[in-house]
């Protein structure tokens, strides 16, 4: 990718990104998909879960866990992976689509500036979504506060840094924002089969949850789960996530074409 | 993947970066000097070798059949791709190695370059505004290319001629010192069209060099001071419009409705003829020398008679015409 030069005094280039990162916002609030499938489903599905009451008994099969405590990092999880898959990755085929990243390339501004924007969007949108989850989750409806906030904040970062990467490389892989749009919905159900939003991991057998426990939701959810429920998380899914964020991230910044 | 070269090129610039407006940019010479380019894409030469250089403040027309290589001299005179082999020079910069300096001072309007349908015309020029050091006033700007209006409106709800406005909005946005512009009145009506011509003629005046793509002649006629016509990725003549036109002369253009219908080949054959087109009844040949004796006596001597015969003086198309043994592009089919 483009090193993040640019012929203007630094406070000027802040100004520049600060403006696009703006236009960015307009548009990801104009034209809500991403805001929708990331943050406005899964806040849905925790306020219908948490009104369950056969979420909310705590049950031996689940570790002593209620549902309800189970579908809180799932939640948080779909919501990461929504953004990272759709949020992200069609806007940016769709830019470069219509030519706007060849348009800038002719300006001071390098093309990936668009892409650092976008990024920042989501990811705004991402921390909101985590947050009000979380908050929801133990506010009103009575899951436990996270026994490690730390170790929740690292996790996420981590799934951000894991996920995020794999929507650069479907806006790689894409030619238009329809094909990225499928792409991202065709990758995003059997990863989400594997965070348990079907079945919770607590109710994998052996195969399943090894399979989970290398796939980046699957990862996540371990991570999350752990720092909320139980403590820091064990490095394993954390190294899982690490992992992805530098081979996904190594082969869309390869893979990615500005035209 | 673009540029990584920024850091050296900087350094490679001897006066650093200048901070006024009037001293942006290197020495004199020409503002854009083109030598033996090449571009090929696998086995096709899109540009064979292409020279030309345009001088500062002047309007420079870039004529050509459809894949005559114009847009790729245009892409790799800004820098958008790397010749094979050749040099390139805008301001004395060289547009890969130099990037920085020459995005500031080169505005561009590339072919269907669209923008997000959900953004307003005034949040798309306030964004590209904060790139330069010194933006126009987009107030000025917007009310000299018939924007004023538009500015609260989506681009999305924007006609096709508003959005090609917007789009040369932002070349100039910078307050370039040359701009590049490829198509940039195609799609527009015939109004609009003469907006954006007395448009451009105002901001030459004001000391911009104009790089214009285009395949409408009456446009290259009306506006470039000269036109380097391009085929087969070469330049095939490089001269004033009048003075191309003038080239031509000799060539000339006969149009006729013949008795019978009769074999193209007869005239194609022709050492006079260039071209053999039909308009509906009519016959249109292009060509040289003696072309309505060679025409009329040839057909003739097949039993056909030719009525209704116009012979139409030379101009910049015909120049075209001759020099590439095509027509230029119709509206609408744009390169």
């Amino acid at each position: 990718m483009s090193t993040l030069t640019l012929p203007l005094p630094s406070r000027a280039r802040r100004t520049a990104f600060g403006k696009i990162v703006l236009n960015e916002a307009r548009l990801t609030w104009r034209r809500p998909v991403g805001l929708i499938a990331g943050f406005g489903i899964p806040v849905l599905l925790l306020v219908l879960f948490g009104e369950l009451p056969k979420f909310q008994q705590a049950s031996p099969a689940l570790g002593g866990y209620t549902a309800f405590d189970l579908y809180v990092p799932i939640l948080i999880v779909f919501g990461i992976a929504m953004l990272a898959l759709l949020g992200l990755p069609v806007p940016l085929a769709s830019y470069r689509e219509l030519g706007v990243l060849r348009r800038l390339s002719t300006t001071p501004v390098p093309a990936s500036w668009l892409l650092a924007a976008q990024g920042a969007v989501q990811l705004c949108v991402a921390v909101t979504t985590v947050a009000v989850i979380c908050v929801a989750a133990s506010v009103a409806f009575g899951a436990p506060a996270p026994v490690s906030p730390g170790g929740l904040a690292l996790s996420v970062v981590l799934a951000i840094a894991g996920l995020f990467p794999l929507g650069l490389l479907i806006a790689a892989l894409a030619r238009t924002a329809n094909a990225a749009s499928i792409i991202g919905r065709l990758a995003f159900f059997p990863l989400i089969f594997f965070a348990g939003l079907w079945l919770p991991r607590a109710l994998m057998p052996g195969v399943l949850l090894d399979i989970s426990n290398y796939t980046p939701l699957g990862a996540a959810v371990q991570a999350i789960q752990a720092s909320i429920l139980q403590g820091f998380p064990p490095a394993s899914p954390l190294l899982v996530l690490a992992g992805y964020a530098v081979a996904l991230g190594f082969l869309a910044s390869r893979l990615f074409r500005w035209e | 993947m673009g540029a990584g070269k920024t850091a050296t090129a900087q350094l490679a610039v001897p006066a650093g970066r200048p901070e006024t407006g009037a001293a942006r940019g290197a020495t004199a010479g020409p503002a854009v000097e083109i030598a033996h380019l090449r571009k090929t894409y696998g086995q096709v030469v899109a540009v064979e070798d292409v020279s030309f250089s345009v001088d500062e403040g002047e309007i420079f027309g870039v004529l050509g059949p459809n894949g005559a290589g114009k847009t790729t001299t245009v892409e790799c005179a800004i820098g958008l791709r790397s010749p094979d082999s050749g040099t390139v020079r805008l301001l004395g910069l060289d547009p890969r190695a130099d990037r920085d300096q020459v995005h500031e001072i080169v505005g561009v309007q590339l072919q269907e370059g669209a923008l997000p349908a959900k953004l307003k015309v005034s949040e798309i020029l306030d964004e590209y505004r904060s790139f330069y050091r010194h933006p126009a006033d987009v107030a000025e700007l917007v009310e000299v290319l018939g924007l004023a209006g538009k500015r609260k409106d989506y681009y999305g709800s924007l006609s096709g001629g508003q959005r090609q406005r917007l789009s040369v909005a932002l070349a100039l946005i910078g307050q370039p010192r040359i701009a590049v512009l490829d198509e940039m009145t195609t799609g527009l009506d015939p109004g609009a069209r003469r907006d954006t011509w007395d448009l451009i003629e105002g901001i030459r005046d004001r000391g911009v060099t104009i790089v214009l793509v285009t395949h409408f002649m009456e446009e290259a006629e009306r506006l470039c001071d000269r036109v380097a016509l391009i085929d087969s990725g070469r330049v095939v003549a490089l001269d004033t419009p009048a003075g191309l036109a003038a080239q031509a002369r000799g060539g000339k253009t006969v149009r006729f409705l013949p008795s019978a219908p009769f074999d193209d080949r007869l005239l194609v054959g022709l050492p006079e003829v260039v071209m053999v087109e039909h308009e509906g009844q009519h016959v249109i040949v292009t060509g040289t020398g003696e072309l309505v004796n060679a025409v009329i006596l040839t057909l003739a001597a097949t039993g056909v008679t030719a009525r209704d015969v116009q012979l139409d003086s030379s101009n910049l198309e015909d120049a075209f015409v001759r020099l590439t043994g095509r027509r230029p592009d119709k509206e609408g089919t744009p390169a």
